[in-house]
């Protein structure tokens, strides 16, 4: 790979723009794609946009012998609102999978940076104030824990109006039934009003926060690499047997 | 596709300025159950230092070895492993699944 092309690619990932490393197999020449540019074979282009969409690398066959697409998006992200005890692990949980995390609490003793693992973004505001900046989207998830109908509606409010691929909101299942009652009222659909999960996590007996964590983050892993497959498929990238699609 | 696997790629680059011979692995093809996604990496620097993985620690040394003599040659290999290999007792994967690596220089 020349250098060039692998700065381009880690200036990207820093300035968070989705790229592709192009690489063709046989020659062994590379360069970096990334959507909006028009330089690179049409075909190539759509199967580079799927990679980037799929958030998986495959090769594609060509007349100039396979060809190698591993995209490079931008991280996932999880906005977690109430900047609480349980948020502690969860935070730094989720910076471990690769998550950019970004607390919103506008209680400022909650808030205080002091508090938290470094490269955590806190802000201290209220979420309607907060989220309309942070541009939610289909890489995004959304955590509420505050258990506070004035800060966590708010929140997800902004959530449900997006495409983020994971809702959850702690709180037992009564609090989660006046929840839903209240964002009903709101005009938010059922559908819609189903992307919540509620209470929050996977099943798993968890008490400690560390534990809670584990089970929020287990249940937004599965949602984010199984909500695509259909039952009984394979999980992408582990299980499959294809070894290349022909597109040229 | 985020998180360690881009810290494979910034710290490739960060040897890379600093003089080093560095060489990228990259997982292009599995098949069966095998331990890495596509696109998974591994950098290694001519030192031998590496970070990242293309499995779960099965054929990692025989990916660098090769990765320190393509910083010499410059060419770049596409490598497959899979247990039907004669060599499987050693490099093999021991879960049965077989995988491709593009392993090549940072020019």
């Amino acid at each position: 790979m020349r250098r060039a092309v692998l700065e381009a690619v880690v200036a990207a990932a820093k300035g968070k723009v989705p790229i592709v490393i192009v690489a063709a197999l046989r020659s062994g020449s590379e360069r970096a794609w990334s959507p909006g540019d028009d330089s690179l074979d049409p075909a190539l282009r759509d199967a580079a946009a799927r990679a980037l969409a799929t958030d998986d690398a495959f090769t594609v066959e060509t007349s100039d012998g396979p060809v190698f697409l591993r995209p490079v998006n931008p991280p996932l992200r999880l906005f977690v609102v109430g900047a609480v005890h349980l948020a502690v692990p969860l935070a730094s949980m989720a910076a471990t999978l690769g998550y950019g995390v970004t607390l919103i609490d506008p209680r400022a003793a909650f808030a205080r940076a002091e508090r938290w693992p470094p490269g955590v973004d806190v802000r201290c505001a209220w979420p309607d104030e907060a989220f309309p900046a942070l541009k939610l989207d289909a890489r995004s998830a959304v955590v509420t824990l505050t258990h506070d109908p004035k800060i966590d509606d708010p929140a997800l409010q902004a959530a449900l109006g997006s495409r983020a691929f994971y809702i959850g909101a702690l709180g037992s299942k009564k609090t989660h039934a006046s929840r839903l009652r209240r964002l009903e009222a709101a005009g938010f659909q059922h559908a819609n009003l189903a992307r919540i999960h509620g209470p929050i996590g996977l099943a798993i007996g968890a008490r400690s926060p560390g534990e809670i964590a584990v089970a929020i983050l287990a249940q937004m892993t599965d949602v984010l690499r199984r909500a695509a497959v259909p039952p009984g498929g394979a999980a992408q990238g582990q299980d499959a047997s294809t070894p290349g699609e022909r597109i040229a | 596709m985020a998180g360690p696997d881009e810290d494979v790629l910034s710290t490739a680059l960060a040897w890379r300025r600093d003089g080093h011979r560095v060489a990228l692995a990259t997982v292009v093809e599995t098949w069966g159950s095998s331990p890495r996604p596509r696109g998974s990496q591994l950098a290694v620097r001519e030192d031998g230092l590496f970070l990242g993985s293309v499995s779960g620690g099965c054929v990692e040394a025989k990916v660098i070895e090769t990765a320190q003599r393509l910083m010499h040659t410059g060419t770049p290999e596409l490598l497959e492993f899979g247990v039907s290999h004669e060599e499987a007792w050693d490099v093999g994967l021991a879960c049965g699944g077989s995988v491709r690596i593009f392993v090549e220089t940072i020019e």
